[in-house]
């Protein structure tokens, strides 16, 4: 759903609000007119604060099945303002916006999703359509990462996830307690416990850039190919179409010509701290 | 309890390795299991060998006093448990505890040694198998540090 002027949102009304985390809940949105836009698995939205400002937000469901889902973890004004709405409330979002999950070319492989912290949204939103169409996948395996298990989002449906014999969840943390009865270890060290081909994987990765580099190698040392890996950036978006410069990456813009990207077109660039 | 040359042949840890040396490793090697919450080492004490773990979870731990500790990191079948055996002054730098019940097997530090001064081969094929678990380790303890989940600007 676009206004004439790209930059003027179109009003939602906040359906419901899901708690994940002590910091971070999902909202579900509709249009205060027509029907929630279509969208790809991996795109995003941004979502207007009034008054306070815009920022990114994936979405994290499925597209054509009810209000539009974005996970939000409050860490800076306009997150903590979208935050603290409720049922009812209104606010801006424009979109859809940037490049999907490459599902249909990843059909006929093995998936590795792998998400730390907050990235588990956006994977979400590619594991929910591979999962309705299973039988187009090979093994599918997903890795989770937090910081603590406090810090997991999706916890309740990660356990139906793990009930499923077809698909693999791992999930670790990077701090825990000796009552944390899961895995403690950074996520690219866990990459030897999912089941896969190498040969015939295709990886999704989401969650912090550092995490996402280290993943990355962690996977190229496991012999998946760069091109059959992707990785979804979030850099510092604010336009949404490549017209202010703000997530310039090198030649790329991250809101046009991502946030998602094979590892073969930006690892040089991601390996430059300058940009 | 696993028969140490068989386990050791399918190891991941040892992986193409030579059957000589294998042999060889087996000559050290002997069945072991922890039942859960058993320790098989404690920080400070002498690291006398490893273990390679064929089934169950251990959890590193660093102990505070008057508080939890901290669980660096798990580690499960398939993995190995314990570096320290390779640097002087072999001591423990970390509780290992059995979190669930192990099946493994635990190679004789000292018998290692001394085979490898004695066999540059068998010396050099360790070292090119634990350099990079210690590079990996390192790595991960860096991301650990980094605590990339923490806030972000946004």
């Amino acid at each position: 759903m676009r206004a004439a002027d790209p930059f003027v949102p179109s009003l939602f009304r906040v359906e419901r609000v899901s708690r994940e985390t002590a910091d971070t809940i999902t909202l579900a949105l509709s249009p205060t007119q027509g029907t929630p836009p279509a969208f790809l698995p991996g795109q995003f939205f941004m979502l207007y604060a009034f008054g306070i400002g815009e920022i990114p937000v994936s979405v994290s469901g499925l597209s054509g099945e009810g209000p539009l889902l974005h996970t939000i973890r409050a860490v800076g004004p306009v997150s903590q303002a979208l935050c603290q709405l409720e049922a009812g409330d209104v606010l801006g979002a424009r979109g859809p916006y940037g490049s999907p999950w490459p599902l249909a070319q990843a059909a006929g492989s093995d998936l590795l999703l792998i998400a730390g912290g907050l990235g588990l949204a956006p994977i979400r939103s590619a594991l929910l359509p591979a999962l309705a169409e299973r039988e187009r996948y090979g093994r599918i395996a997903l890795l989770c990462g937090a910081r603590s298990p406090e810090g997991l989002p999706f916890g309740p449906e990660i356990g139906r996830w793990r009930s499923q014999p077809d698909l693999q969840v791992e999930v670790t943390v990077d701090h825990a307690s000796p009552a944390w009865r899961g895995s403690v270890g950074v996520v690219p060290s866990r990459i030897p416990y999912a089941r896969f081909a190498p040969e015939r994987a295709t990886a999704f990765v989401c969650g912090p850039e550092v995490m996402m580099r280290f993943t990355a190698l962690a996977l190229l040392g496991a012999g998946v190919a760069a091109e059959r890996i992707f990785l979804s950036l979030e850099r510092n978006m604010k336009c949404a179409f490549a017209v202010c410069g703000r997530c310039q990456m090198g030649p790329t813009f991250v809101c046009r010509d991502g946030p998602v990207f094979p590892y073969s077109r930006i690892a040089r660039l991601l390996s430059l701290r300058e940009i | 309890m696993p028969d140490p040359k068989s386990a050791l042949a399918k190891h991941p840890f040892f992986a193409g390795i030579d059957p000589a040396i294998v042999e060889t490793l087996a000559e050290c090697a002997h069945g072991v299991s922890f039942p859960a919450g058993q320790f098989l080492a404690r920080e400070g004490e002498p690291a006398s060998g490893f273990f390679l773990l064929e089934s169950g979870t251990v959890a590193l731990e660093l102990h505070r006093p008057g508080r939890m500790p901290i669980v660096l990191e798990t580690l499960r079948e398939g993995e190995v448990v314990g570096t320290s055996w390779v640097i002087a002054p072999y001591r423990w730098s970390c509780d290992v505890r059995a979190v669930e019940p192990i099946e493994g097997i635990a190679i004789d530090a000292r018998c290692l040694r001394g085979k490898s001064e004695s066999d540059p081969q068998l010396g050099y094929e360790l070292l090119k198998r634990f350099l990079p678990l210690f590079v990996q380790r390192l790595e991960a303890v860096r991301l650990q540090l980094l605590d990339v989940y923490g806030e972000s600007p946004a």
